[in-house]
């Protein structure tokens, strides 16, 4: 295999710097360089790439890539990033190149055409679908868990006090009390966090259906008791109602006054982020008590905080706004988002043979796909994946169905009528004596179609057994032979009477046992 | 006015009624067991109403006595079976009574054939022949003969094949469509020589051709496909009871034999359906010509698991989902299976069945089980009823099935089973899989959900498993 491959130029992979200002993190690490290698590609690493995640030159080199100047990791085939690229880095791109880091291109309308412009592929990893299978690549999900435990660890940095209860020599110390402001992903994350380090955590969230999870690492769920059901089609929260929203705001403003920390998290895909706590409830919060607005990027759960900032209020609460709450954790972010880049390389590369392949058939594929060759395949086919109990048809797995042969309307006036023809042919030259029967035969094959039409599925076996049974009614003809003055018949029929009984009363007794079985609970 | 005939005649119409009450019972929980009763009244009429007309012809004591003692004896022996077989069972016992029809049907065939065409000159075949209609009875006996012996020698295969006496790989013999084509085409031709010259080594080729052709036709289908040919079997045993009816100008057997005959193709269509299978190549046996195609080339590490982590687990599960195979069966597991969801459920566990269309090897076999073993049937549901639940849930135990929680099915277009609908048991956060050894399943082929990160095997025998697991809680 090596000898074949030393004469083929391999695809390359680069691995550049991130431009953008305080990003941290890297878009692979020694690790999943091993595992890229794995798939059959090259890797070249930009020198200097990993180094604010703390992965050296070295360590990349240790792991089988090569450390080259800036432009040649831009001039790879396949270009991984953190950040989206921007016009200066999309312009260094060669021509057919593949470029895949987060996108979000369905706010940034202009940075899609700009990448349509240019003959290159551009897959965005923020546009992976939510469905089980894709879990293994969804960005959003493994930098929200991180953002979640580092929203926790920046609270209890600027909190004055411990997050657990002590009762000590020097006086007894009360656990501090965290509220979470939805149980997504980062907020589960985030009470997991509060609750390992001994706080008394609250979570709210709008699907009741989290409450379970809430209560499986830690957390109290608080429920707004409104008659309303939460759930989207796509696995995200969707906007609420305003009876909901009003109890939900009394929750807050009755919370704020309790707690120590609050963390909010609540985001609504491709909307401004919900206001959830006012000035008012700030106001009302102890002082040295703490505020992570997690969503203050995309407008702030929190009125006052500003992102990227933290800011005092004038009674003294902290009001942390950072939007680079992953980031501050770079070497596992970095690890978490290389692992998703590598699982979605795996993903195109069915052959490991280090052949970027892209199948359309694949929700997946479709969907991360903003631009191949200059052409803008944004936004992608919508994708239902609902994991809610009453979802619609299941489609989550693009199952290959082939669809059935379904007949016209007219094709099946034809074959009824083709049909018809043949058994007027057919009854129509059968001897008089015959044709009765023939009229009961055709009725009773009707019957039999609709009577079980409706079988419930777990009365197949007793319905077979009785079926079964029935058809033992083939004892009647034994029983009018028995009486023959024949020997031979007599004794055939003899037999024949009594295999029939066996399966007539063995067909009844066994089927009213297996009913006598059935119970409900 | 009243006579035996027409009393005769009002009994079929009502025994006929009875049954399609019967058959109409057993499609709902709430109804089935009157539809049972319904059978056995059917039944009950049908005998009593032909031993009268039997008698009233002038039956002799030697044919009552043998009468009776031939009821007599079937009746002890299919009662004593009937109480003794194990649920587990069930499927074989079903196979093997299909059988006695098939048989019994050949039997009723050959005696009127000896009753009638056997004696040209005799009364009965002069009182035929003068409405025309002798021809047509040879034809007849020869068709009931047909069917009744291709029922009898399947379902003894499907018999075998169910209780392991014989392998469950399907036979193939080169050009076996040929052969089934072949053996209908003779079929016919010599149905046309018995209908110009009945002889008794004609009828006897006949037979041996149909017992032929339904031992062929049934071994050279593949286990996995085992619930279809029993309910096919079924439908098969139907129609041999309709072909009598109409050699002995029997409406009651024309009515059932119709009604078993069509309700049997007709739940075999909708099996077929449920495993996306081709009701044609099912019956053709199609089913395992490509079953050793792809197997086990993408395999890999799957992990162990030991039943006090399993039991751990399920402890801190918020929702299990059960999905029972043959492997549930063979080892008798399903009372500890109960016993277990009755503990889960006292713990507040929500616990529920997954059952796949085709899980074990009989249609429903699954639910009778469970059913035996008292587990509630409001919490056992079907695959499509489940089947979008499984991302919500804890832990997902599978005991002893294979083929029906397989993941190639959707994912894996080259599989032999690719497109079969399947249980998504993968989509959960832990899936536990009960199972002897890392054989492949009954379809022969590689399941590559026991490679998967979030699944865990737990080996051994699943009754002693799942006691351990117990034990454990």
């Amino acid at each position: 295999m090596g000898r074949f491959a030393a004469n083929v130029r391999r695809v390359k992979i680069g691995i550049v710097t991130e431009s953008a200002a305080g990003e941290t993190r890297v878009s692979a690490t020694p690790a999943t360089v091993i595992q890229l290698l794995k798939l059959g590609y090259d890797v070249v690493v930009e020198s200097g790439a990993g180094a604010r995640a703390s992965f050296t030159d070295d360590a990349y080199a240790d792991a089988g890539a090569t450390v080259v100047a800036p432009d040649e990791a831009w001039a790879s085939d396949v270009v991984l990033k953190v950040n989206a690229p921007d016009d200066e880095e999309i312009a260094r791109l060669r021509d057919g190149a593949t470029l895949i880091s987060l996108l979000s291109p369905g706010l940034n309308p202009e940075l899609v055409e700009k990448l349509a412009a240019r003959p290159i592929t551009a897959l965005a990893m923020d546009a992976v679908p939510r469905i089980s299978r894709a879990q293994s690549m969804d960005v959003l999900s493994s930098m929200a868990n991180i953002a979640g435990y580092r929203a926790v660890v920046e609270a209890a940095h600027e909190f004055g006090r411990f997050f657990t209860g002590q009762v000590t020599a020097a006086g007894k110390v009360p656990p501090a009390k965290v509220l979470v402001a939805g149980a997504g992903v980062a907020g589960l994350a985030a009470i997991g966090a509060a609750s390992s380090l001994g706080a008394i955590v609250r979570a709210t969230d709008p699907r009741p259906e989290v409450a379970d999870q809430v209560k499986s690492i830690g957390g109290e769920y608080l429920a707004v008791e409104v008659e309303e059901q939460m759930e989207s089609s796509d696995g995200y929260a969707k906007a609420t109602s305003e009876a909901y929203d009003r109890r939900a705001a009394e929750i807050y403003s009755e919370q704020a006054q309790d707690v120590d920390i609050i963390i909010t998290t609540a985001l609504i895909p491709g909307r401004a982020a919900p206001r959830l706590i006012t000035a008012a409830d700030v106001a009302s919060m102890k002082p040295g008590s703490v505020i992570v607005d997690m969503a203050a990027a995309q407008g702030g759960n929190v009125e006052g905080s500003v992102p990227g900032e933290k800011v005092v209020t004038d009674n003294g609460v902290i009001i942390l706004g950072y939007t680079d709450l992953a980031g501050r954790l770079p070497t596992q972010a970095s690890q978490l988002y290389g692992t998703n880049l590598v699982n979605l390389l795996k993903l195109l590369t069915p052959g490991k043979d280090g052949e970027l392949v892209l199948d359309f058939d694949d929700v997946v594929q479709r969907a991360v796909t903003v631009a191949r060759d200059g052409e803008k395949l944004w936004p992608p086919p919508p994708v239902q994946v609902s994991a809610a109990p009453a979802a619609a048809p299941a489609v989550a797995e693009p199952v290959e169905k082939k669809e059935p042969r379904k007949l016209t309307e007219r094709g099946r006036i034809v074959a009824v009528a083709a049909a018809a023809a043949v058994l007027f042919g057919l009854i129509a030259i059968s001897p008089a004596a015959l044709q009765g029967h023939l009229v009961v035969f055709a009725l009773a094959v009707v019957v039999g179609f609709y009577v079980i039409g409706n079988v419930h599925h777990a009365l197949h076996t007793p319905l077979m057994s009785v079926t079964n049974a029935i058809s033992s009614i083939i004892i009647v003809g034994a029983l009018l032979q028995i009486g023959s003055d024949d020997a031979v018949i007599t004794t055939i029929s003899f037999v024949a009477v009594l295999l029939a009984s066996i399966n007539i009363f063995g067909g009844f007794a066994v089927t009213r046992r297996m009913l006598a079985m059935f119970s409900r609970s | 006015m009243l006579s035996i005939e027409t009393a005769v005649s009002a009994a079929y119409v009502v025994a006929a009624l009875l049954f399609i009450l019967a058959l109409a019972g057993l499609s709902k929980h709430e109804t089935a067991k009157a539809g049972n009763t319904f059978g056995i009244l059917g039944m009950s009429v049908a005998l009593v109403a032909t031993i009268a007309v039997v008698a009233d012809d002038g039956l002799r004591t030697t044919g009552l006595i043998l009468l009776i003692a031939a009821i007599v004896i079937g009746a002890a022996i299919g009662l004593w079976r009937a109480r003794v077989v194990e649920m587990t069972g069930m499927p074989e016992l079903i196979a093997l009574l299909h059988s006695f029809v098939g048989a019994a049907a050949v039997m009723v065939g050959w005696n009127r054939y000896l009753h009638v065409e056997a004696h040209p000159d005799g009364p009965a075949a002069r009182a035929l022949d003068a409405i025309g209609l002798l021809g047509i009875h040879a034809a007849e006996v020869s068709i009931s003969v047909f069917i009744g012996a291709v029922t009898l020698t399947g379902s003894i295969v499907a018999f075998l094949k169910l209780s392991a006496r014989i392998s469950s790989s399907p036979m193939m013999l080169p050009g076996k469509n040929a052969l089934n084509i072949g053996a209908l085409a003779a079929f016919v031709a010599l149905t046309a020589w018995f209908v110009v010259s009945p002889s008794l080594w004609l009828l006897l080729v006949i037979t041996a051709l149909a017992l032929a052709l339904g031992w062929h036709l049934v071994a050279s289908i593949g286990g996995g496909d085992m619930p279809v040919v029993v309910s096919m079997l079924n439908s098969y045993s139907g129609w041999a009871a309709a072909a009598l009816g109409f050699l002995l100008r029997n409406d009651l057997l024309i009515i059932v034999g119709a009604l078993v005959g069509s309700s049997g193709a007709f739940l075999s269509y909708i099996m077929c359906k449920g495993m996306n299978r081709s009701f044609l190549s099912v019956i053709a046996g199609g089913f395992g010509m490509e079953a050793p195609a792809s197997g086990g080339e993408e395999q890999g590490e799957h992990r162990e698991v030991q039943a006090d982590e399993v039991a751990e687990m399920l402890t801190g599960a918020s929702s299990v989902i059960i999905t029972p195979g043959y492997g549930m069966a063979v080892a008798q597991a399903q009372y500890p299976v109960a016993e277990l969801t009755a503990k889960l459920r006292a713990k507040g566990i929500d616990v529920r069945f997954g059952i796949h269309p085709v899980a074990g090897r009989l249609p429903g076999h699954m639910n009778v089980l469970l059913a035996e073993a008292k587990v509630p049937y409001d919490i056992v549901l079907e695959m499509d009823e489940i089947n979008d639940d499984f991302a919500d849930t804890s832990v997902v135990l599978v005991i002893g099935a294979n083929d029906t929680v397989n993941p190639a099915a959707s994912e894996d277009p080259s599989s032999p089973i690719a497109g079969m609908p399947v249980l998504h048991v993968w989509e959960a956060e832990n899936v536990v899989v009960f199972k002897r050894s890392m054989a492949a399943g009954y379809a022969g082929v590689q399941n590559p959900l026991f490679f998967r990160e979030n699944t865990q095997m737990l080996f051994g025998d699943a009754k002693d498993r799942v006691d351990d697991i117990i034990r454990a809680l």
